[in-house]
């Protein structure tokens, strides 16, 4: 994915910042299809979850047992489930909670691990070690299992989903943070403001901050995706998403595997939901680090 | 090298302490409790009966003696009974690691024989119909969820070929052609999402190998494009596909919870998604913590395998 020469966008003005990370993020779109594609997937899934009330034809809880099990028809263009729910209806309400859980998964993950990353990288020390090594630990157990035996611990539903995919996300987010504040911290600028007498979070605010938002917005867009992933999983596995809220996830795992011989559009359509968001959330992930960020492309 | 291995061994107590106390302390705050899971299951049982069993299984003893017996069972090698089950803990992980290995050995091959000439074609063809579609897939295996696609080629193996993979686990040493009929649609699935990263990864350390002056030099001896190609170029650009192998050991451990579950595998990983299930300490934590161990160790590995492909890496 290196075709497009981009530059890492560093500033001490905010307001400059956003304004340049703006216009290289718009000419990264403009030469890069798979880019501006995923920017259009995700404006529409967008869309879809702010105007689910509106863009559904029915309400997705309304069940009609007369009409079970339909194909999809003109009527219900992707069928309806066992007990009569129109497909599409549940899937575009179910836009709502996938974003709602990956957004606000990954708004409290970023912020808490960019928080970490901050304080660990700008002071360094024994504080440092400890939350490494915390940070390590948490690492070292996988993702889902963390995540399930959180949801355990607090009673499985959306929100305590994405609590629990919001502390799976922390720790990646801390390393990144800390390792943009280690190196950030080297420049000359940030050496005179300390000389100057500047106070610590003035610096970290003013000078620091900055230079370190342009990769964790990169990350954070990745983990969006996988956000989504996870609470879908959770979902399937029964922990995430309590029935008969509509969700991606649990729709398939209830009654998509159930009638899948009988009725494989059940399957089909929230499993290709999952996979387009998803898909889309990786794409712009990608095309937002070239634009603000090709020192990460080598990371995958 | 030797003094950078013990200090990464001794690094590696503290955090597989500090996983241990997480893990004890998200198993301990649970609602509920196996034994209330064992109620639910068999019916009736009497207040007494569950103090006595409680007292039996040390669930009455205040939280860090519970903690310290537990880390001393581990050290021991001798991590007690389920309590669901009652299986000595040893027995149930001698019959369900073999299965995760074998799972996650077939689809870490199957991913990187996707991967590798997917990815080398990528570069080649940058920017081509070809590099696109390589792209695209690569993007895929990281966007199609696991249990989606194991859910799709279970069921369209069956209506179109009307083929279902034997049912009830046999070990490769029983029937290698029923254990291979088995594993190939799980490893498959998990493979396909392990090629993802990898092909992203070849296709970008190849791109930048092209670019070098060495392959320009073998361009002009007038080599095959071939030899070029995956003797120069693929051979230099190995080491940051090793480094993503190394990372996805985490994806794949984690991928084998859910495909153990959809294609009814009795591995390590639907052992222990149904183990926090019935909140069965003993077996959770063992098996998280053995999961923890051995992605400590495997990220060790990882970094000693760079100095050895890439003799120019010296470890302090």
């Amino acid at each position: 994915m290196a075709t497009v020469p981009a530059q890492v966008v560093t500033f001490d003005d905010p307001a400059a910042a956003s304004i340049g990370r703006l216009q290289s993020l718009w000419r990264t779109l403009r030469k890069k299809p798979l880019g501006a594609f995923s920017a259009t997937l995700l404006g529409v899934i967008v869309l879809m979850a702010i105007f689910a009330d509106v863009l559904a034809p029915y309400d997705p809880l309304e069940t009609h047992p007369e009409i079970r099990l339909s194909a999809p028809s003109r009527a219900h263009p992707f069928g309806t489930d066992d007990i009569g729910r129109d497909v599409l209806s549940r899937i575009i309400h179910g836009a709502r909670i996938s974003l709602w859980v990956g957004l606000l998964a990954v708004g409290i993950g970023t912020a808490a691990g960019m928080l970490i990353g901050l304080v660990c990288g700008y002071w360094e020390g024994r504080l440092d070690l400890i939350m490494q090594r915390f940070m390590d630990a948490i690492q070292a157990i996988p993702a889902l299992v963390l995540a399930l035996a959180i949801v355990s611990v607090l009673k499985p539903s959306t929100t305590n989903a994405m609590l629990a995919i919001a502390i799976v996300i922390i720790p990646g987010n801390s390393r990144i943070v800390r390792g943009a504040v280690l190196s950030t911290k080297q420049n000359r600028y940030v050496e005179a403001a300390q000389a100057m007498g500047c106070r610590h979070l003035r610096i970290i605010a003013s000078h620091i901050l900055p230079n370190v938002t342009a990769p964790i917005l990169v990350i954070a867009s990745i983990w969006l995706g996988n956000a989504i992933l996870i609470e879908a999983t959770l979902s399937f596995l029964g922990v995430g998403t309590q029935p008969p809220t509509p969700s991606w996830g649990l729709m398939l795992s209830s009654t998509g595997r159930a009638f899948m011989e009988q009725a494989p559009w059940l399957a089909i359509f929230p499993g290709l939901a999952i996979s387009l968001s998803v898909l889309g959330f990786n794409l712009f992930g990608d095309t937002l680090r070239d634009a603000w960020d090709p020192k990460l492309r080598r990371q995958g | 090298m030797h003094r950078y291995v013990i200090r990464r061994l001794l690094l590696a107590f503290p955090v597989l302490a500090l996983s241990s106390l997480i893990v004890f302390g998200l198993m301990r705050v649970m609602p509920g409790d196996a034994l209330i899971a064992l109620m639910g299951e068999s019916g009736n049982v009497g207040e007494k009966e569950l103090a006595k069993l409680r007292k039996e299984l040390g669930l009455d003893k205040p939280y860090h003696e519970q903690y310290l017996l537990w880390l001393w069972q581990m050290v021991s090698l001798n991590p007690g009974d389920s309590i669901f089950t009652n299986e000595p803990i040893p027995v149930s992980l001698k019959k369900a690691i073999p299965v995760t290995l074998e799972l996650a050995a077939l689809a870490l091959i199957i991913g990187l024989v996707i991967a590798v000439p997917i990815g080398v074609l990528s570069a080649t063809r940058q920017d081509k119909p070809a590099d696109y579609v390589g792209r695209i897939v690569a993007v895929s295996g990281l966007s199609i969820p696991d249990f989606w696609l194991g859910t799709l080629v279970i069921t369209f193996a069956a209506i179109w070929v009307q083929w279902i993979p034997p049912i009830g686990y046999v070990s490769f040493w029983e029937s290698p052609s029923r254990n291979l009929q088995q594993f190939l649609l799980p490893a498959a699935v998990l493979g396909f999402r392990l090629s993802a990263a990898t092909m992203r990864m070849t296709r970008s350390t190849v791109l930048e190998a092209l670019r070098e002056d060495y392959v320009r030099t073998a361009w002009a001896k007038g080599l095959a494009g071939r030899i070029v190609v995956y003797k120069h170029a693929l051979k230099n650009a190995l080491i940051p596909v090793v480094t993503i192998i190394g990372g996805q050991l985490g994806v794949l451990l984690a991928g084998t919870f859910v495909v153990e579950q959809i294609f009814a595998l009795p591995g390590m990983g639907r052992l222990t998604v149904e183990a926090i299930l019935y909140r069965d300490y003993p077996v959770v934590q063992t098996n998280v913590m053995l999961v923890a161990a051995t992605l400590v160790t495997l990220n060790l590995l990882v970094d000693l395998t760079y100095a050895w492909l890439d003799p120019r890496i010296r470890y302090q």
